[in-house]
């Protein structure tokens, strides 16, 4: 091969770091090469994006070394990162809203001499000129959208002379046009000669961008690999580790019937961008809906209208009761669409910024859903309290009790508290985002059980899911979102992976090219 | 890493969370390292030993029957305040505009002191001034809250503001009111009819004042940590999404706790007005709107606590002003005093939030 | 009839101690430290210049005394007196994170009572033997008008019959204007205040900017107080007569929506209105004169409530304007 000649820019050689008691990066090595686009894969929480941090000076690592050129370098600092060439372009942008594109880009920069904006203009349009960007350098950030944020960010590393560009799931938040275009320009750039690593989790992006492809499990190296050598299931056997297959159980669903009709669906956020058009689909009771799609894609927004979060700009959802009577829920707050006898219960994203108040012990959060009860001025916490002491006995939740802030338990434990505290109200409609993400295997399990068995009691159950694989042998149907419209609705029996891959990246999931 | 020069010598690091007991100590720790900075001041400018000083200043807060008295009076108008501000603290509003809704609260007192004094029963009257105070200290209060919840407009320096406006609002009536003309000065409100006075218990002037607050407090404590408003204060002010997420409108939750908050405060306006002072100028609130602030802040919003932080408070300001008369000082040491404490006690807040210690490429080094 | 010559200059001396105030809030504020210890920095500034003064005064006769010394020794006390007050806010705020609002309100607590206690003590603690606290030696130093202020009419009184602090105030703000639109410098300040992580990610020190923003602004402040003392009040100090100007000066900072060049004239105007109740025939109606001294404060909510409901990006305050900055939690 002729890497084995090539210095490679970076080596990272036993690398590691922990946060508290987690171990993110376990004695990791990494080669990174000049003319090259190097995919970083690896599940949700393997330690790609920790050890990238560690690259451009966010993080120190506890051990390990760093050459650069084959010269050990220290990154203590991100101005050491640039010092070396480095840039990370970070899945939340750094940018600074109330200036400008061009402010932003010198943001931070040492350059002799008076600042001038109109220089630094020139040299940003130079620079888009050369990769095929397109940036107003005086637009207001809070002016731009996602795309031009990210472009922003790009030219920013490329200014102070980057030539080692770390991408951070550059494509989590852009639409398939906007990908490819940035995949374009980043085509261009390793044809400049620059390194380029992208940390992704999307095997078609590393099968049609990566030259090399390297992998971490666990926040342990597993191995690298030229892209061609390789095919989409040798990688995914090694981030995961075994050849997948999970064996949840999926009894059949009960008595559907149903219980959430959504009707021409429109939900625009607060730029006034779409995010959600003219969705169709019904929840019914007794099943999992499974909900997929690359993140950003709707998935929040509509979990957030139908719980009454989100304001809708049109379409209808309604809820359907036993008896067939309709209620419109579009134009209610929680507590209304709850006045109305729609016992709706949401497990979302966000556990301790939203479901939960880190602060707040196990008690004080299980009264969130039940402080109101009774027309005492005061609030009851016994109810509560017992509802904490069987959520922690049932469901094994590892606290020292129940008066233990939820913010110093582990993600998995968090979890159980939020679901279990959800599943309490012995709701009719279960809503859950992301419920497995950060957690481990036994936790994973036990909220897969947890959602099947609400699902044997006629519980309508939303399951807004990443991993493909869960989502097609928990759920009996699979909605299939596609940049804020519905690619599809396919059985969950019988579907398979590149099926539903192909419907979350083209609407319909055919190719016309 | 060996040629780690660029390792930050210290890692700083959030602490679990310390066992009550402990930090209580670091507090403690830090008022006792105050105490001696202040007497070291205190012997520097005055040439007193500092056992002199403290035994001077626990003379002047509590050396005779009727400085206990004064003590407490000023303890309970405090702590008043201090109750005050602490549910909008809760719920992460800045109200640092104790000043004005106090001002508010006590021209509504005085007004009706003036108005109506030769008009209405005793008892009635009473009521209406009390119902008025409370009326304009809510008013006071709320309006920033309606501009915050609605257009989340900078609570803390409309607040500040609102207490100028107050200020000069009293400055007016006082001109309007003055009696004798030219004097500046309200004068004793209603001195020969005693019309509007607040009734004295058992032979003593300030025993009502305490003992209203007194209940106060108790009753603040229960709302804050057992009533389904308190609860609501806390989700707001720990995450706004939360709250929205179970249902709780933020800005209702905003508006009514700032009523509250105000309203409390117009209620040391009142219990000045009626009960202690008979007359009002501008500076009737005398800081506490702000000093309220650190009590409450002090305490870590804990009402009972509160009893506590106020009493150092008050017993600075009194102890450092015996100091000031007895070596013919100006009264404002009592001030430097204070700050003081309270630069020390601010600072002990990050050895009970943080931990220290040297960091691991600094060790190796070392 | 409305004697705008003679009431400029007075709206001017007004403005003066305000703009200060305002241009060292702004600048500290750009840096997202919210002090609110304004106030007592002001009172700490003047009365470190007035310490300062007092000594060289008791130790050299008016005859002899120095005109560069006499102004350079107040202004360096007052400069460093107002320099330690920054530098605690910032060992409290940004070293021990703790809370800004509790913090500027203890400080502006200890600043008044600083000043006062030593406005009220010095004599007795010096042993000095002069009955009051009377700097007019100095106070010539500080208050001496423009060479032609007497001799050009209107002209003269209007622009050029003020102390040399005066035209300095006007100078900082204009190049505090400067220092924050147009320089490298100024640019990575407002993004300090704007966004710490994103500043931070860029390799901006967060501390060191908090630090010498907060501790410059903090001594522009001061010499506000300075200038009070000094000029306006002619070099004799009494007590809490500077009154709640340090307040209206942060009003002020609200008002221009944080922009020191702005200051200049709106701080005539603040000046204006705290004055403009001398100015204004009320009759036998004295009371109006007070509420004429509401109308700072109103006009200054007034901006408060429009640019928060335009909600105009440029003109809110800086986004983590009273909140900490700690890396490690981002």
């Amino acid at each position: 091969m002729e890497n084995l000649e090539k210095i490679p820019a970076v080596k990272m050689r036993d690398i590691s770091k922990s946060f508290g008691t987690v171990l993110a990066n376990d004695k990791v090595w990494l080669d990174i090469y000049r003319g090259e686009i190097l995919a970083l894969l690896g599940e949700n929480g393997s330690g790609k994006t920790t050890l990238m941090n560690m690259l451009s000076g966010i993080y120190f690592p506890d051990e390990g070394q760093i050459f650069i050129d084959d010269k050990e370098v220290v990154i203590a600092s991100p101005r050491d990162a640039f010092a070396h060439g480095i840039g990370m372009i970070h899945q939340h942008f750094k940018l600074v809203d109330v200036l400008t594109a061009a402010e932003n880009i010198v943001l931070g920069l040492k350059e002799p001499g008076r600042l001038n904006i109109d220089k630094v203009a020139q040299k940003v349009r130079q620079i888009c000129d050369a990769y095929g960007f397109d940036v107003d350098p005086y637009q207001k950030v809070y002016n731009m959208s996602v795309s031009q944020k990210q472009t922003v960010e790009i030219v920013k590393v490329l200014y102070r002379g980057a030539d080692i560009l770390i991408l951070d799931e550059p494509t989590a938040v852009l639409t398939p046009q906007e990908t490819d275009k940035l995949f374009a320009v980043l085509r261009n750039m390793r044809d400049a000669g620059k390194a380029i690593v992208i940390i992704t989790h999307k095997m078609h992006e590393v099968m049609s961008l990566s030259d090399r492809v390297a992998i971490l499990r666990h926040g342990q190296f597993v191995g690298d690999m030229p892209t061609k050598a390789t095919t989409a299931q040798e990688m995914t056997n090694m981030m995961v580790g075994r050849p997948v297959s999970l064996n949840i159980n999926r009894p059949d669903p009960v008595d559907p019937k149903p219980r959430i009709v959504v009707e021409g669906l429109t939900v625009r956020d607060i730029e006034g961008s779409v995010k959600l058009e003219d969705v169709n689909f019904t929840i019914r009771s007794g099943e999992i809906l499974g909900v997929a799609g690359i993140s950003g894609s709707g998935q929040k927004e509509l979990l957030e209208a139908i719980a009454g979060l989100q304001v809708v700009e049109k379409g209808s959802i309604r809820y359907v009761d036993d008896q067939g009577h309709q209620e419109e829920l579009v134009g209610k707050d929680p507590l209304e669409i709850a006045a109305k006898g729609v016992a709706l219960s949401f497990v979302p994203e966000d556990r301790l910024g939203m479901g939960l108040v880190g602060s707040m012990d196990l008690t004080d959060n299980m009264m969130l859903r039940s402080f109101r009860k009774g027309h005492s001025l005061f609030a009851n916490r016994k109810a509560p309290r017992e509802l904490a002491e069987r959520v922690v006995k049932e469901l094994e939740v590892n606290t020292p009790g129940v008066s233990t802030p939820v913010r110093r338990l582990s993600g998995g434990n968090v979890q159980k508290v939020l679901v279990g505290r959800e599943i309490a109200s012995a709701p009719s409609v279960l809503l859950t985002a992301y419920a497995v993400r950060g957690l481990d295997i036994n936790s994973s399990y036990t909220i897969y059980d947890l959602i099947t068995k609400q699902k044997l009691a006629g519980v309508a159950v939303v399951y807004v899911g990443e991993d493909l694989d869960v989502l097609l042998e928990l759920c009996d149907r699979i909605l299939v979102l596609c940049g804020g419209k519905v690619s599809g609705i396919v059985e969950g029996r019988g579907a398979s992976k590149p099926q539903v891959g192909m419907m979350m990246t083209h609407l319909g999931g055919k190719t016309n090219a | 890493m060996h040629k780690n020069h660029t390792a930050p010598l210290f890692h700083i690091t959030k602490r679990k969370t310390l066992p009550w007991y402990q930090a209580w100590l670091i507090r403690g720790a830090a008022i006792v390292l105050a105490l001696l900075a202040d007497a070291v001041v205190t012997t520097v400018l005055t040439g007193e030993n500092p056992v002199a000083v403290y035994a001077t200043m626990f003379s002047g807060a509590l050396g005779t029957k009727r400085r206990i008295w004064m003590t407490a009076q000023e303890l309970a108008i405090l702590l008043c305040v201090s109750l005050a501000v602490t549910p909008a603290f809760k719920m992460r509003f800045w109200n640092v505009g104790g000043e004005g809704q106090i001002l508010a609260g006590g021209l509504a007192t005085a007004s009706c002191m003036i108005l109506l004094g030769d008009k209405l029963p005793g008892w009635l009257l009473l009521t209406v001034m009390l119902v008025c105070s409370l009326a304009a200290g809510a008013l006071w209060g709320a309006i920033p809250a309606i501009f915050k919840a609605k257009w989340n407009t900078n609570e803390t320096l409309f607040t500040l503001m609102m207490n100028y406006v107050a200020t000069q609002l009293v400055a007016f009536f006082v001109i309007v009111w003055e009696t004798p003309k030219g004097s500046g000065t309200i004068g004793i409100i209603n001195q020969k009819t005693q019309a509007g006075w607040l009734p004295t218990l058992l032979g003593q002037k300030y025993l009502l004042n305490i003992l209203v607050v007194a209940v106060l407090t108790v009753l603040m404590y229960f709302y804050l940590s057992r009533s389904k408003q308190g609860y609501e204060i806390s989700v707001v002010g720990e995450s706004e999404r939360t709250a929205r997420y179970v249902g709780i409108k933020v800005g209702r939750v905003i508006v009514r706790t700032m009523l509250l908050s105000g309203a409390i405060c117009g209620l040391a306006g009142f219990l000045l007005v009626g009960g202690t002072d008979h007359t009002i100028n501008t500076t009737l609130a005398g800081g506490r709107g702000f000093t309220a602030v650190m009590v409450a802040w002090l305490a870590k919003f804990n009402p009972i606590i509160m009893i506590l932080t106020s009493l150092l408070l008050v017993f600075l300001s009194r102890g450092a002003g015996e100091i000031s008369t007895k070596f013919g000082l100006n009264h404002a040491f009592g001030d430097i005093l204070t700050g003081i404490i309270l630069f020390f006690i601010i600072g002990s807040e990050f050895f009970i939030t943080y931990k220290l210690s040297l960091s691991k490429g600094a060790k190796k080094e070392g | 009839m409305f004697d705008f010559i003679s009431f400029f200059p007075r709206a001017v001396m007004q403005s003066i101690p305000l703009l200060y105030g305002a241009t060292g809030e702004t600048l500290t504020e750009k840096s997202g430290n919210l002090n609110l210890g304004i106030p007592g920095i002001m009172y700490v500034g003047a009365i470190c210049g007035v310490i300062g003064a007092f000594f060289y005064e008791q130790a050299v006769p008016a005859e002899q005394m120095n005109a560069i010394l006499a102004v350079l020794i107040p202004m360096l006390c007052c400069l460093a007196g107002s320099a330690l007050m920054g530098l605690l806010y910032c060992f409290l705020t940004v070293t021990l994170r703790a809370n800004q609002n509790v913090t500027g309100l203890a400080m502006t607590t200890f600043g008044v009572g600083f000043g006062n206690f030593f406005g009220g003590s010095l004599i007795k603690i010096s042993g000095a033997d002069v009955p009051s606290i009377a700097l007019s030696a100095t106070s010539g130093f500080f208050a001496k008008k423009l060479p032609l202020a007497e001799t050009t009419g209107w002209f003269g009184k209007l622009f050029l019959s003020y102390g040399f602090l005066a035209y300095l105030a006007i100078v900082i703000a204009l190049g505090a204007s400067y220092f924050l639109k147009r320089t490298r410098l100024g640019l990575q300040l407002r993004a300090v205040g704007e966004n710490p992580a994103t500043a931070d990610a860029a390799g901006i020190d967060i501390g060191r900017y908090k630090y010498v923003a907060t501790t410059v602004g903090s001594m522009i402040a001061g010499l506000g107080g300075l200038y009070y003392v000094m000029d306006y009040a002619n070099g004799v100090w009494s007590n809490n007569a500077f009154g709640d100007r340090g307040w209206l000066a942060i009003a002020l900072v609200i008002f221009t929506i944080w922009r020191p060049n702005v200051g200049i004239l709106s701080s005539i105007l603040f000046g204006g209105l705290y004055i403009l109740y001398l100015f204004i025939p009320t009759g036998t109606f004295m009371a109006m004169k007070e509420l004429y001294k509401m109308l700072p404060y109103l006009v200054t909510i007034v901006v408060l409530v429009i640019t928060s409901m335009r909600n105009k990006r440029e003109d809110q305050p800086p986004e983590s304007l009273g909140k900490p900055y700690f890396r490690e939690e981002r």
